[in-house]
Order: C-alpha cells, then sequence, then structure tokens
C-alpha cells in the first residue's frame, strides 16, 4: 500500500509475538508457551482501517492489546509514527498513549461504576493534562459528548443507568476525547443489538470521516469488518492466514480458512444459493497448535505437505498475502484475476 | 456529504437546546446506597441504637450518676434499688455508673484497633492483589502465618510477651483482626485490576498512582466500609474475652469484660452484676452486626451492574 | 386442525413485578407450532423472547414472575394448569430445551455420560446399562468424535462446540415432541454455529421434532425457520411465513431489522440505514405504538394507540399501515 502512495505509514508492526506461559506439570523444569500472537506483521496507513478477524481464540484481542503495549509483547518492534514504540520508557510511552486508544467490547465493564459520565470521558485529557482549566477539559468533554450523540444532561450520570448501545458511545467517547490518530476497537458492537450495532457502525465511521484516525477493528463478524474495514486480516490460532484489500479478499479469498469462513455466515435471505463449507472439528488448543500448517486439521483441501511444512505468507500480488501451499494455484487465484480484470475494466 | 454534514449540525443544534432544557442531573451510587439504607427498618433501628451508643459514651461523665472508681464501703453488693438502679459491686461501686463508662472502653477499643488494622489491612492486601507475583506471595504467606494460631490463644501470647497495656491490647487487637481485611481486598483489587476502565485508564497512559487512586480505592471502598463496621463487634467481643481472661483492660478502669470476670463469684447472689454487662455487650455487639449486614446490602454493587 | 398442532399459545401474559415498577414481558402473545415444523422467534434482548420459552417450559420464576393470563396448550393440554410434579414429567420428556451458554447448563461434578442417562434414567426408566448404551448413540448421533470416550468426560474437558453438541444430545435422548432452541448458536464461532445448525436441521428432519428457535440473528432464521414470529417489546409484531417475511418485511419494525446487518454482498460505502433511538424500557412505554418513537413512518394515530394485530396479505402485521382506518385518513 505504502508504495502506491507513497505516504509514511502511522504503524508499522514487525514479527510481534506473544507466548503467555502455561500451566507446566507440578515440579517440571520444562516450560510450556501458548503461543497466542506468532509473528505477526502489518503496517497501518494514517486513516485507514484495518480489519481483523478470527474466532475466539485466535489471538486477535491479544494481538490489538499487544499494538497499544497493554499487554507486554514478548518480541517484535512497533513503530508508531517511525519511533519504536516497544522500546519506550515508561515516561515517554505515557505520552505516546494520548495519541492511541482502544475501545472494549464489555460496555459494561469499561465505564467505572464510581465515576460520572462526565468523569469518565475527562479521565484521559486529566492523565495527559491537556487543558490547565477545569472549565476548558469540561467545555471539551461535552464537545465530545455532543459529537457521540450523547445529551450532555447526562454529564453528571452514572453508567449504570444508561443501555448497552450508549454506555458503548461513552466509551468511544472517552477514546476520541484527545483526538488520537489510531484507536483499536475491540469488538466493539458485539455485546450490542441489532439495531444499535448499525448505529455505532456508523457513528464510527462518520468520526473517522471526520477526525481522520486510523483503526484496527476487531471482530468475529465478517459481515461488520467487510463494512468498516479497508483492508482485512484473517487470523487463526494466531498466525496471519490471509491478509488482502476487503474487495479482494471478499471476492476472491484464497485461504482455505477464509472461504470456510465466508461460506458460514448465516444470511438473511431465504433459499441462499451459496455452498456452505462445514469445517471439521474444534479449534485445536493454542498451547499444542498443530504441526506444519496450523490448519491443516480442520482444512478441507490438506494434503501430505501440509502437516509437515508451515506455509510462508506469501504476497501474491497487489497487498493479497495468503499463507497456504496451494494459494499460487488454487481455484481462487483464477477468479482473482478475472475480478481484477473486471475492476479494471 | 453535504447531506450528512447539515444532519450532523442539526444534530447538534438539538443537542444545545437539550442542554438549555434540562439541568444537568444528579444521582449518585452512594445517595442511592443510603436510600436503600433507610429503607432497611431493622437496620435504621440498630442505626439508632448505635448512636445512643456513641453519645452515651461521650457523655458518661454527664449521664452517669456516680464516679466509676467511687468506693462507697456503706453500700457493698447493695440491692438493686432507687440509689442504685443495677446495684452496687464489691467495692460498692455504683454498677450502672461503671456500665456507662465502660462502653468508652469498649467502644473506642472496638473502633480504634479495628481502624488502625483495617489501615494496615487495606494496604498490605491492596499491594498483594495490585502487585502479585513476589510481593503477593511473601505477603500472603504472612497472612498464613498469622491466621494458623487460634485467635485468643495468639492474642494472650502477644500480651503476656509485651505487657499488660493498654497499647498493646491494641496490637494485638489489630494483629488479629488485620489478616481478614488484607485477603478481602487483596481478592477484590486482583479481580478489579483485570476490568477494562482500569486497562482503559492505562491505554490513556495513566500512573501507577492514578490508577490505585481513581480506580481502584472508590471500588473498593463500599467493601472497606462493610468490613469496618463488622468488624467493630468483632474487636469488641475480643476486647471483653481478654479483659475477662484478666488480660485485657485492668481494673479499676471498668470495662464490660473485666466486670463480668469480677461478677463471677456472686453470680447466684447478685445475678444483675454479671447480666448487665453482659446485655450491654450484646446490645451493641448485634447492633453492629446489623447495621453492618444492613451496609453491605445497600451498598452491594452487585444489584447495580 | 387442533391434530397439526403440537403446541399452541394463546393470549400468553407473563409480568414481573420488581423494585422499579411492573414489566409486561410478555404481553398477550399467542402463536402455535405445527408438527414437525420449525418456528422462529426473532427479536432483540428485552423483547421476551426468552421469557416467552421460559412460560412454556413453567421455569419463570415465581415471584417475581407472575403469569396473568392465556393458555398454553401443548397436545391439548394446558400446561399452565399443570402442577410442578406434571411438569416435571413433560420437561425433559415432551419438551426440551437448549440454552445458549452450554456451560453454564452442564452440571460441572458430574460427567457428561452421568447426565445424559440420569434423563433417561428418569423418563425412559431404563437401567443403568441401557442408558449408557443409548446415551452413546445419541452422542454419536450429534456427531461427536470418540463418543465412548467423551461419554466418560467432564463438561470442562469439552470444548464450547462440544458441549453444545452434548446438550442437544441430553434434549433430544428422551425424543420430544417439541425443541425449544434459546439462542442455541450465539456463544459459538461462526464456523462451530454452521456446524451446530446443520445438525439442528438433520435432527430435526431425522427425528420429526418440532422446534422453537429462538434468536436475534435473522441469518439463522432464514437458514432453519418455517415460520417466523417477530417480537418487540413483549409483543408479537409479525407473523409470517418465513419466505413472507424474507420476501417482503412488512413491519417497519421487520424492514429495519433486516435493513441494518451489513451485508456481505452489498455496497459498503454507504452508510447502514438505522433504526433510530432504542428499545424503550418498560417503565417509560410509550402510550400509543411500542416502536412509535423509532418508526419512520409514524403518523399522529401512532402515539395514540396501540394498534391490533391485522390480516394483511396472509399474515399478522401490528401496525395502522394496513388497516383501514389508514387507508382512508392518511393516503
Amino acid at each position: 500500500m505504502n508504495e502506491h502512495t507513497g505516504q509514511v505509514p502511522l504503524l508499522e508492526v514487525r514479527h510481534l509475538r506473544k507466548l503467555f506461559p502455561a500451566k507446566s506439570a507440578f515440579l517440571s523444569r520444562e516450560k510450556t508457551y501458548i503461543k497466542a500472537v506468532d509473528d505477526v506483521s502489518f503496517t497501518l496507513m494514517p486513516k485507514e482501517t484495518l480489519g481483523v478477524v478470527g474466532e475466539s481464540g485466535c489471538g486477535k484481542s491479544t494481538m490489538g492489546r499487544s499494538v497499544l503495549r497493554l499487554i507486554e509483547p514478548t518480541s517484535g518492534e512497533i513503530l508508531y509514527k517511525g519511533e519504536d514504540f516497544t522500546k519506550a520508557k515508561e515516561a515517554t510511552l505515557r505520552k505516546m498513549r494520548s495519541d492511541m486508544q482502544i475501545i472494549f467490547q464489555d460496555p459494561y465493564a469499561s465505564l467505572n461504576p464510581r465515576m460520572t459520565v462526565g468523569e469518565i470521558i475527562a479521565e484521559p485529557l486529566n492523565i495527559q493534562k491537556r487543558y490547565a482549566t477545569r472549565e476548558e477539559t469540561r467545555e471539551q468533554v461535552i464537545r465530545v459528548m455532543k459529537v457521540v450523540g450523547l445529551n450532555p444532561k447526562y454529564y453528571n450520570r452514572y453508567p449504570h443507568e444508561f443501555s448497552g448501545g450508549q454506555r458503548q458511545r461513552i466509551g468511544i467517547a472517552r477514546a476520541i476525547a484527545l483526538s488520537p490518530s489510531l484507536i483499536v476497537c475491540d469488538e466493539p458492537v458485539s455485546a450490542l443489538d441489532v439495531s444499535i450495532q448499525s448505529q455505532v457502525l456508523n457513528l464510527l465511521r462518520d468520526l473517522q470521516e471526520s477526525m481522520g484516525m486510523a483503526y484496527i477493528f476487531i471482530s468475529h463478524n465478517l459481515s461488520v469488518i467487510k463494512h468498516i474495514s479497508d483492508r482485512v486480516m484473517v487470523m487463526y490460532l494466531g498466525h496471519v492466514v490471509e491478509m488482502a484489500d476487503k474487495k479482494d479478499l471478499f471476492a476472491t479469498p484464497c485461504h482455505p480458512y477464509t472461504q470456510a469462513l465466508l461460506s458460514a455466515i448465516p444470511v438473511p435471505e431465504r433459499h441462499s444459493k451459496r455452498k456452505k463449507i462445514l469445517l471439521q472439528g474444534d479449534l485445536p488448543s493454542p498451547a499444542n497448535p498443530p504441526s506444519g500448517c496450523i490448519f491443516h486439521t480442520r482444512c478441507f483441501m490438506a494434503a501430505d505437505i501440509c502437516s509437515v511444512e508451515k506455509p510462508e505468507l506469501r504476497d501474491l500480488g497487489n497487498g493479497h498475502f495468503c499463507a497456504c501451499h496451494f494459494c499460487g494455484n488454487c481455484a481462487g487465484k483464477e477468479t482473482k484475476k478475472e475480478s481484477k480484470r473486471n475492476m479494471e475494466s | 456529504m453535504g447531506k450528512k454534514l447539515i444532519s450532523f449540525f442539526n444534530k447538534q443544534k438539538q443537542f444545545e437546546q437539550d442542554m438549555l432544557e434540562s439541568e444537568m442531573e444528579y444521582s449518585s451510587f452512594y445517595a442511592d446506597s443510603l436510600k436503600r439504607l433507610k429503607k432497611n427498618k431493622m437496620a435504621m433501628i440498630c442505626a439508632g441504637i448505635l448512636v445512643v451508643l456513641i453519645l452515651v459514651a461521650i457523655f458518661a461523665p454527664i449521664i452517669a450518676p456516680y464516679d466509676p472508681t467511687f468506693q462507697d464501703y456503706s453500700a457493698v453488693l447493695a440491692e438493686p434499688g432507687f440509689a442504685h438502679p443495677f446495684g452496687t459491686d464489691e467495692y460498692g461501686r455504683d454498677i450502672l455508673s461503671r456500665i456507662i463508662y465502660g462502653s468508652r472502653v469498649s467502644i473506642s477499643i472496638g473502633i480504634s484497633a479495628q481502624v488502625v488494622a483495617s489501615l494496615v489491612g487495606v494496604t498490605l492486601g491492596a499491594v498483594a492483589g495490585y502487585y502479585g507475583g513476589k510481593i503477593d506471595s511473601i505477603i500472603s504467606r504472612i497472612m498464613e502465618i498469622f491466621q494458623a494460631f487460634p485467635d485468643l490463644i495468639f492474642a494472650m501470647a502477644i500480651i503476656t510477651f509485651m505487657g499488660k497495656s493498654v497499647m498493646n491490647l491494641f496490637v494485638a487487637l489489630g494483629l488479629l483482626t488485620w489478616v481478614r481485611t488484607a485477603r478481602m481486598i487483596r481478592g477484590s483489587v486482583m479481580q478489579l485490576k483485570e476490568k477494562e476502565y482500569i486497562e482503559a485508564s492505562r491505554a490513556s497512559g495513566a500512573s501507577t498512582f492514578w490508577i490505585i487512586m481513581k480506580g481502584l480505592i472508590p471500588n473498593c471502598l463500599s467493601t472497606i466500609i462493610v468490613l469496618v463496621t463488622l468488624g467493630i463487634p468483632n474487636a469488641i467481643m475480643y476486647e471483653a474475652s481478654l479483659s475477662f481472661l484478666g488480660i485485657g483492660i485492668q481494673p479499676p478502669t471498668p470495662s464490660w469484660g473485666n466486670m463480668i470476670s469480677a461478677a463471677q463469684t456472686f453470680i447466684s447472689y447478685r445475678p444483675l452484676y454479671s447480666i448487665m454487662p453482659g446485655v450491654a455487650i450484646m446490645i451493641t455487639v448485634i447492633a453492629f452486626n446489623i447495621f453492618g449486614d444492613g451496609l453491605r446490602d445497600a451498598l452491594d454493587p452487585k444489584l447495580k451492574a | 386442525m387442533m391434530e397439526d398442532k403440537i403446541l399452541e399459545v394463546k393470549h400468553l401474559k407473563t409480568y414481573f413485578h420488581t423494585d422499579a415498577g411492573f414489566s409486561k414481558a410478555v404481553d398477550d402473545v399467542s402463536f402455535s407450532v405445527e408438527k414437525g415444523k420449525t418456528l422462529g422467534i426473532v427479536g432483540e434482548s428485552g423483547c421476551g423472547k426468552s421469557i416467552t420459552s421460559l412460560s412454556i417450559m413453567g421455569l419463570v420464576e415465581i415471584p417475581p414472575g407472575e403469569i396473568a393470563g392465556g393458555e398454553i396448550l401443548f397436545e391439548g393440554e394446558d400446561l399452565l394448569k399443570k402442577n410442578e410434579d406434571e411438569m416435571r414429567k413433560i420437561r425433559g420428556k415432551k419438551i426440551a430445551m437448549i440454552f445458549q451458554e452450554p456451560m453454564t447448563s452442564l452440571n460441572p461434578v458430574f460427567t457428561v455420560g452421568e447426565q445424559i442417562m440420569e434423563a433417561l434414567m428418569l423418563h425412559e426408566k431404563m437401567t443403568k446399562r441401557q442408558a449408557r448404551e443409548k446415551g452413546i448413540e445419541m452422542l454419536k448421533m450429534v456427531k461427536i468424535p470418540l463418543p465412548e470416550k467423551r461419554f466418560d468426560e467432564y463438561p470442562h474437558q469439552l470444548s464450547g462446540g462440544m458441549r453444545q453438541r452434548v446438550m442437544i444430545a441430553m434434549a433430544l435422548c428422551c425424543s420430544p415432541e417439541l425443541l425449544i432452541c434459546d439462542e442455541p448458536t450465539t456463544a459459538l464461532d461462526v464456523t462451530i454455529q454452521a456446524q451446530i445448525l446443520d445438525l439442528i436441521i438433520e435432527l430435526k428432519e431425522k427425528t420429526g421434532t418440532s422446534v422453537m428457535m429462538i434468536t436475534h440473528d435473522l441469518g439463522v432464521i432464514a437458514e432453519v425457520a418455517d415460520d417466523v414470529m417477530v417480537m418487540y417489546a413483549g409483543k408479537v409484531v409479525e407473523k409470517a411465513t418465513c419466505d413472507q417475511i424474507f420476501e417482503k418485511p412488512m413491519h417497519p419494525y421487520t424492514y429495519g431489522l433486516m435493513h441494518c446487518i451489513p451485508k456481505l454482498d452489498g455496497d459498503d460505502s454507504e452508510r447502514l440505514s438505522v433504526i433510530e433511538g432504542m428499545v424503550p424500557s418498560f417503565d417509560d412505554m410509550p402510550k400509543g405504538c411500542a416502536f412509535c418513537p423509532r418508526c419512520s413512518e409514524a403518523r399522529a394515530i401512532c402515539q395514540e394507540r396501540m394498534p391490533e394485530l391485522v390480516n394483511a396479505e396472509g399474515r399478522l402485521v401490528r401496525c395502522f399501515k394496513y388497516t383501514q382506518e389508514w387507508k382512508e385518513n392518511v393516503e
């Protein structure tokens, strides 16, 4: 992407890895680790939305939090506006954090029940000492409340008085109060009702348009990801299996896992003609991942090579990356060329 | 795009109007809790009893008919009557006055021992819970050691070792009760620090101090209040027991515990002498317990998601 | 006619009394489930869909709950008139239920097998050996690999998808006439959800059980349901066949629900269409139609009173748009 536009990336993540120590047998010396995030690299342009999709336990949330160093990554580099974020000292880290924020999934657990709405939204402003006076802070809080569609008369209310959707708006207001350049959205609409979901998605989009921040949008819901993202990254057991431009990915999914994911979504449409690919079995435990290609235990295309050799994440051109032994010559490739031709014409 | 902007501005105008129309509305967690507490009749009655008890303790010199240490040898072990409602003890001291003065000792020792124990318990518990790892292991082991001894024997050992004095009684009571507080606080801090709003503060660049002050303490406060209220009757019981055993408050200073102890000899002959201090202990302890339970119900954050 | 309907609910009213006031969680709901068919109940949280199913099972806690009226006819008998003993014999044997969170509905201290055998021994009076055989057979039927081994495992040793399969096996082991599924796939991952839905459809065809599928996901409905009932704020707003609903949603709420979901094949440069506002809380229900404050087509009449369910184009809709009155006054 960046060679096309010549822009400086906002965020560059290189070989990010996060291991959690697993419980080892009593008195055993050997330490085992769960590879929650294993060798994830990507770049994020300013004002871009990178959708991260995957099933529970694929490490997408851990990845999002590691990028912000809310969880200390085990290894890897995170360059934020060219500065190495992983090596930043405590004081600089705290400064840098004013530029990156997070929106959480659970609108109930993410708001301090002992603070009023005003205090919650003002907290990042106060921590960063953004304004000299209380009045200015208060004005900014009220401004932000209006932007996210919260009535400022709720300034002194407590979060428990609000519905899920409104709480999520409070969470969003807190995240944008400092006008950050990057927001990690960790399943921001998964806990909301369908009719509220669309309101929040629209809000997030409007905010991006007016404030120009980049999102890392984590979700398990492919329809939502498709709606909001520019580029999409598919994760499975801590690995990136496919990453591509949204249009590419949804038109010509290359990795068998992506194909299965796409086909598995129930579509609100009668007698849908889409053929379902039913995956066999469950997600393997990340503590004991399969050998070779991590997906081969459930893959409908698996061959002998898959259990032995780990496929690299290969560039198929046009920023489409895929980690599969067969993706160079799979059916997806042909249709991909076709669709590219269609897009050009 | 243009349309969007217009609708956006219209929305903004709407909000400004809303702002003007209605005043900012207030409601607070503690105001709500107070409302809930007021609904609980038993707890309110007990709160009333406690207020009376504390007033009695403060104004003891005015209320008590006699000096509690004044010995009237003409009326040793007098029958309850007009001059002495509960009678007198073996030195001719007025029992009612001694019970009134005894409340000073019991309540003040109960409260202050509990406050000190809570300070220690909350600090150590919070540190253990927040930092975890080795610090937590060390503090937890210390707590386990303290809990390994039977309470009263432990207190007796300390006082025998350090000598009988009010100060040492204090230390013994504190050492007995801080562990319970520390354990509770450690547990709730460990839970709280995993909450996403704490993570949100960290994501905004909050320091540890900020997180403890704004995130942890306000959310632990109701637990602490309840622990202190329920801890006081405990401390009063211990004080009474230790005084009864003769290693607590030393005569002639009146305390409910040492009064019962002294009255044992005369229990069949002057039953009121031993019953009345017992009743005083019972009322105080029950009142604190019921009030504490009421407080806990009123403050229970589970009622509010 | 009665023969075809396995379950008929007539004017069911389930109310709740809470500190904050009084809520009509289910308000005058009538519907029926035909033999061998699947009824889908759609709605957002708080619309009363789960309370409806709990009322059928007799699992509403009384108090704070109260069944204020109505009839629940199951095979012609009113379940509301049965006592707890009789209900216990129906629950699990004739009507079975699958819940959203399989972990909380399985007892963690017993093995999967023990829990399946319990129902079989209780309802079918089987011996231990028979129950074990039948149980393993059930696990095989829900496609659990290595059923003999899984039979003796504890719930926490299984994955979420496996647990839901066990729940289905338990629900079906006494061959119930009616299976109530309350958001059976909401807690599961997409690929596992597809497996479970597939399994439910397959088993339904195999056993001929009627199914009541409660969900907020229209996609799930489109896949499994024959008939659909849409609920909003405790009331039925639209009732039709599944084909009718997806072809043309008639109630503005149904329409809104269908159009506010991002589509996989839609144009996503557009903003999503939204249903403004939020579900009213029960202590501040609008006077007229409950959906009126959020409805883009609302007129004066909608604020005045609650519309009745009217028959329109072969289905029931609770909206003034399809009444004679509307045609006369508005158009």
